[in-house]
């Protein structure tokens, strides 16, 4: 006589006077998070390329709104060579904006520009690496790496490789670029002082004959000087860029890697 | 009374109406926590020439409400660092958890030869801890909280770091959370500041230093207490003192505050 207390109400039969089992819900519709995933560290990065080096520089200040959280923390990174201390890299990347999905990028393409080391016995050329960067970041296209990147290097012909992102990968080799806090700063002095935009030969003509002054890649101290004093007018206008100038040079003998002091008001 | 004694002894439809299962939860997105409940204020820390000094009050607050008066937010591991927890207290607790069955792991499946030198150093654990709590903000379910860890990091250097629940990292010779950041930090900045200024600062100098600014945090933040906790950690170990008072304590300074308040100037 088990099949009495079953707990089955009777088919056909009268049911239970109560609902046994609670009936889900309605799903109380959209849900907003007060969680905000990002946040601005502020700070800018350039980059400019000439005929056989590239240069990229960043202040290193980091910021959370008006606070300076530290004067020292660096947003250019060694990508690939031996170790820890990338012995013999070739290739910096740079990255400005939220700085912890910076640091989780830069982990991501070092340990990737190394295992193609062991893999296939040469390094990553910097064109495979800078594509490879915007696979990296397209593929957190609905989550993405809030960072701005640049990316330095000597191309196979040992000229000077610039390659800039958005932060879903969109990507572009350059000769020079401005990212983060300044950028819309430094980026016009840039155009005008490396692209010679706005700048015509004296005497070509009237009007719309005015010729263009034509682009030719800059010697090394010329651009280090123009790196110079993009930064010293930023820092002028721009509360979130200061504290000091990390400032790497890459050349076919290396990288070499600099510092100096920026105001720090 | 029914024939069906799974009905016995409950509320009936009929009468009561059906019974409301909403909170049950059953369908909608899983919460997460989207603010901190249970928070502890500031935490405060300054490197000098052989060491790391390290403060944090004793309150645990809910809300405005000064809620539990005996919790110890600061934290040794590996008796060569000490962790100083901001925000969520059940967060705390969390990671006071995780981090104690790493040491566990740790223990066991490493040698400890006489030099120690197989412990995880300061700079070791602030790594570990970063990857966690980016982890859980990419998770959309963040530790709502800002760590500093300080200890000796590789050869025994002085180490000093933060990191919050968004992952992001940084390291400075000052460094404080929370209400602190606003008003500890330029009471430290001033003495220390930079690297070279924190190898010149003696130990009693910095915790000196230190209890001036645990003293104008008491003076000034709603959400602390005169009860706090402050380390010392050098070559010589952790020293932690857990049940500090304030000391000397004298509003005679606000008479020479002008410009507030009744009189104007």
């Amino acid at each position: 006589m088990a099949s009495v207390f079953s707990g089955a109400p009777p088919a056909g039969g009268p049911g239970y006077s109560f609902k046994s089992t609670p009936t889900p819900s309605q799903a109380s519709g959209i849900r907003e998070h007060s969680f905000y995933p990002y946040a601005d560290n502020g700070g800018s990065t350039l980059g400019i390329s000439g005929a056989d080096f590239t240069i990229l520089a960043g202040d290193t200040r980091s910021t959370s709104g008006y606070s300076i959280n530290t004067r020292y923390e660096p947003k250019l990174f060694k990508i690939g060579g031996e170790g820890p201390d990338h012995v013999g890299a070739t290739l910096v990347l740079s990255v400005v904006g939220f700085a912890a999905d910076g640091h989780a990028l830069k982990e991501r393409l070092d340990t990737i520009v190394k295992m193609y080391k062991y893999q296939h016995g040469k390094p990553m050329s910097v064109a495979a690496c800078a594509q490879r960067l915007s696979h990296m970041l397209y593929g957190k296209r609905f989550f993405p790496y809030y960072v701005h990147a640049i990316l330095g290097g000597l191309d196979e012909e040992g000229k000077g490789a610039l390659y800039s992102y958005d932060p879903v990968g969109s990507y572009e080799r350059e000769q020079c670029r401005a990212a983060g806090a300044a950028a819309s700063l430094i980026m016009p002095f840039l155009d005008n002082q490396v692209n010679f935009k706005n700048q015509y030969m004296p005497g070509s003509g009237e009007g719309h004959a005015l010729q263009q002054r034509v682009p030719e890649p800059l010697p090394r101290a010329d651009v280090e000087a123009l790196v110079k004093d993009a930064f010293d007018g930023a820092v002028e206008r721009h509360i979130e860029v200061g504290d000091g100038l990390q400032t790497m040079i890459i050349t076919k003998e290396g990288i070499e890697e600099r510092y100096a002091p920026l105001k720090k008001d | 009374m029914n024939h069906l004694p799974q009905a016995w002894g409950r509320p009936r439809d009929d009468v009561y109406g059906a019974y409301d299962a909403s909170h049950f939860q059953m369908s909608g997105p899983t919460q997460h926590s989207s603010r901190p409940i249970v928070t502890g204020t500031s935490v405060v820390a300054v490197k000098f020439k052989d060491g790391v000094v390290i403060a944090a009050d004793n309150l645990a607050s809910y809300g405005s409400l000064a809620r539990f008066t005996d919790v110890k937010r600061l934290r040794t591991f590996n008796s060569k660092s000490v962790l100083g927890f901001g925000g969520d207290v059940s967060d705390m607790q969390y990671l006071d958890r995780l981090l104690n069955s790493l040491s566990v792991r740790e223990n066991y499946s490493t040698s400890i030869d006489d030099s120690g030198k197989s412990d995880l150093d300061a700079h070791n654990l602030h790594r570990y801890l970063s990857k966690v709590m980016y982890k859980r903000r990419s998770d959309f379910n963040p530790l709502w909280n800002h760590i500093l860890v300080a200890g000796l990091g590789e050869k025994d250097a002085p180490f000093l770091a933060s990191v919050d629940l968004l992952g992001t990292t940084f390291s400075s010779p000052t460094l404080a959370t929370g209400f602190g950041a606003h008003l500890a930090q330029p009471i430290l900045r001033r003495q220390v500041p930079d690297e070279a200024a924190s190898k010149e600062l003696s130990q009693e100098k910095a915790v000196e230093l230190i209890r001036e600014c645990m003293k104008v945090l008491f003076y000034r933040d709603a959400r602390s207490m005169d009860k706090y906790s402050i380390a010392v950690i050098s070559k010589s170990g952790v020293d932690l003192k857990e049940d500090e008072k304030l000391e000397n304590q004298s509003w005679a300074f606000a008479e020479g505050i002008r410009g507030y308040g009744t009189q104007v100037n």
